[in-house]
């Protein structure tokens, strides 16, 4: 239904005539329900707030539902390709999804600006640009943080997922050199009504610190459970961690847990000579203005920093070729390739051929909840 | 393992388990008196939850908004019902339940919500939110095509979860609540701590087990409930309406899912969609208890309690396949063991 509609708008604009020749098509699709809906909703929103012209260009989005599905991604990156000729498309909450989607830009040949983490070779890769940090680089923020307090041992309690088992990787390629050994893995769902039998065993072993892998409000769990059997020791989490409701459910018991973030959750406590304060702020300012005090997130910013990548590039491809062609999107690609110090909320994006992602590490920051409110770690 | 991990894996077993003998029952029940596979269960656990935490950060849940919603719909159905059948004396009894109790409800809802220190009135506000969705349900999804094949009726169950999943999700979100704990007792018994919580869960699911046997040994409407479930043709051969006994029956469900509910709050964290995984393991439960005894299910569910607490322990990255892995030999067995009744050749 909703698709006839957009096919329907998108049908009368393209009768609109030749005025809108020069536009600028951008495809989305997202799960804003299933089980990434609490993440996608925000990827979403974001898109309430995006300009109406990228590059100078103005620009129409077409936005479709993948229900956190991964074949219903893939349907629709293909439909966004070839029905609807985008120049460029993103997406989308979960990795199979936009695993998924990777595929599918490398075949079709049009950039894909991912969302979520990939899991491709580099090979695959070749129009995706994947605007979350990586998890290692996120990872590492904890990492040098229990080095720098003398952490020699973990316990690892995560997601029985895709999510669990990359932040365990992550963890595992970093503590390795740190000289930090892992020694749980215990696994959880997002809907167990306990994790008293995993925090036992953590507990058991007594770690120096536990890192919870796993998301949103979702992390709290391990959390109150631990501090409940009494673990007293610092409890770290990650960047999927780290939004309000994580603190509303998890209350008085979530006090002092400490995570990596991108810069735009802590805007006002960044450093004024910090290029990404500006964006961050007036973005965050936007989003709360919308949608509630305190609704910030790191998806919604994924989403606005897709945006700004593409809004670098199109100026650049738009010298070789008209928007709508094959040749534009190619020349979009080579463009967002190239893109250099294009500010976002979440870093500073510097592209290159073998690295489609080009944050360092200004786009993490470690935070901690404090008197119920994440503060970033000075 | 120690004695001490033990005893709080035992702990935690046994506050489950009640909880999933609950669900069990309340399947069980569905299940023998109107044949549905009754897989909604679980929202009305989440919705339960997800409004008594709403109730208490001090908003009106939207789960009022199902429930006027649904009470409209059936109002109108039995309206155009009665019009059919050219008499209207059944009209002002509709619009009574199905409107005015609603909106009276809503009304509690919007007090309570003032009132976010008051957890009584939270609770019968709750249960007085979720347990008309249990008949409105019945009337508008099952009653219909109530002779349809088991199948159908599983399938219709099914499409039933997912729109209750996904209304629960425009109303609450993708984020989860937490309702705060009742009364923070905690009792030392030697290396245990334990939490007044799982005492109110594992009292509440005692004394509603009681209760329930009560309705059906001693109550004229347990025991239509319980002839229906023996023999539907009899039953309304005797005058037992199947349709009332369908409607009881969802009331008696959506009862217990929002007991179960409003203990599980405060324990875990709820999404709009946890509720569907609660059930499923008190449908693994049901059904060690073939899906008709209740003493059975109710064990079972413990045993699954027990299952998930100690392999949660022992290997928690496969807790969930160990759980369910257990359906497997209970139904080769109970397929070996039982024989067919006539009650499912007829489906």
């Amino acid at each position: 239904m909703y698709r006839k509609l957009l096919l329907a708008v998108a049908l009368s604009v393209g009768l609109a005539g030749t005025a809108a020749a020069q536009e600028v098509t951008i495809g989305l699709t997202m799960g804003t329900t299933g089980p990434g809906a609490s993440l996608g909703i925000n990827y979403r929103n974001a898109f309430d707030l995006m300009p109406k012209t990228i590059g100078g260009y103005p620009v129409k989005f077409i936005i479709l539902e993948d229900k956190t599905n991964a074949t219903e991604a893939a349907k629709n990156g293909r439909e966004l390709i070839t029905q609807d000729k985008v120049d460029a498309f993103m997406g989308s909450v979960a990795v199979p999804s936009t695993t998924q989607l990777a595929l599918i830009a490398n075949e079709l040949k049009t950039p894909l600006m991912a969302l979520s983490p990939v899991a491709l070779p580099p090979s695959k890769l070749e129009w995706t640009f994947i605007v979350p940090q990586p998890t290692t680089l996120m990872m590492s923020a904890v990492v040098d943080h229990m080095k720098a307090h003398g952490v020699k041992t973990i316990g690892y309690i995560g997601f029985s997922d895709s999510w669990g088992d990359i932040v365990y990787k992550s963890m595992q390629e970093l503590c390795g050199p740190a000289g930090i050994k892992i020694v749980t893995d215990e696994r959880y769902a997002r809907a167990d009504t306990s994790v008293t039998g995993q925090v036992l065993k953590i507990i058991a072993v007594n770690p120096d610190a536990v890192v919870v892998g796993g998301s949103g409000t979702g992390d709290a769990l391990p959390q109150i459970s631990l501090v409940e059997h009494g673990y007293k020791k610092q409890i770290y989490h990650n960047h999927g961690t780290v939004n309000r409701e994580f603190i509303k459910v998890g209350g008085k018991d979530v006090e002092g847990a400490i995570a990596p973030t991108g810069p735009l959750m802590v805007a006002e406590d960044l450093p004024d000579n910090n290029p990404i304060k500006k964006v961050a702020l007036n973005f965050d300012r936007r989003y709360e203005k919308k949608f509630g005090a305190g609704t910030r997130n790191a998806f919604a910013g994924y989403s606005y920093d897709g945006f700004l990548l593409l809004n670098a590039a199109v100026p650049i491809a738009a010298k070789t070729a008209k928007p709508g062609t094959p040749a534009f999107r190619s020349a979009l690609r080579d463009a967002l390739e190239n893109v250099k110090n294009v500010v976002g909320t979440h870093g500073i994006y510097n592209m290159s051929p073998t690295n489609h992602n080009g944050v360092d590490k200004r786009a993490r920051v470690l935070v901690q909840v404090q008197n119920g409110e994440w503060r970033l770690i000075k | 393992m120690n004695l001490a991990i033990a005893l709080w894996l035992s702990q935690d077993a046994v506050t489950n388990g009640a909880i999933y003998a609950l669900i069990a029952l309340a399947l069980v029940v569905v299940f023998t008196v109107t044949r549905v596979i009754f897989v909604p269960q679980g929202e009305f656990i989440s919705y339960a939850a997800l409004s008594l935490a709403t109730l208490q950060s001090g908003k009106v849940p939207g789960t009022i908004y199902v429930l006027i919603g649904g009470g409209i719909i059936v109002a109108v159905l039995d309206g155009l019902a009665a019009l059919r059948r050219r008499s209207l004396k059944s009209l002002p009894e509709s619009t009574l339940l199905n409107i005015a109790l609603p909106l009276a409800i809503a009304a509690a809802a919007r007090w309570s919500a003032s009132r976010p220190d008051d957890l009584l009135l939270q609770v019968v506000v709750t249960i007085a939110i979720v347990m008309p969705l249990g008949p409105m349900l019945y009337r508008l999804a099952f009653q219909p095509l109530a002779n349809a094949s088991v199948l159908v009726l599983l399938v219709i169950a099914v499409a039933a979860h997912y729109v209750l999943t996904g209304l629960g999700l425009v109303f609450f979100g993708g984020e989860g609540l937490r309702a705060r704990m009742f009364p923070a007792l905690q009792f030392q018994v030697g290396v245990l701590t334990i939490s007044g919580q799982s005492i109110g869960v594992i009292v509440t699911a005692l004394v509603l087990i009681v209760l329930l046997a009560l309705v059906f040994g001693r109550t004229t409407y347990g025991k239509a409930l319980r002839a229906t479930a023996i023999n539907r043709v009899g039953a309304r051969l005797v005058g037992i309406s199947s349709e009332f006994s369908g409607r009881l029956s969802f009331a008696l469900a959506a009862l217990i899912g929002a007991v179960s509910g409003i203990l599980v709050a405060p324990i875990t964290t709820i999404y709009y969609d946890t509720g569907f995984m609660i059930s499923l393991k008190g449908f693994v439960g049901a059904i060690i208890g073939g899906m008709t005894s209740y003493p059975l299910a109710a064990l079972g569910s413990l045993a699954v309690g027990f299952l998930e607490s100690y392999s949660s322990f022992w290997a928690s990255a496969f807790k969930e396949s160990i759980v369910f892995t257990l359906i497997i030999p209970v139904l080769l067995w109970r397929s070996l063991a039982t024989r067919r009744s006539e009650e499912e050749d007829d489906s």
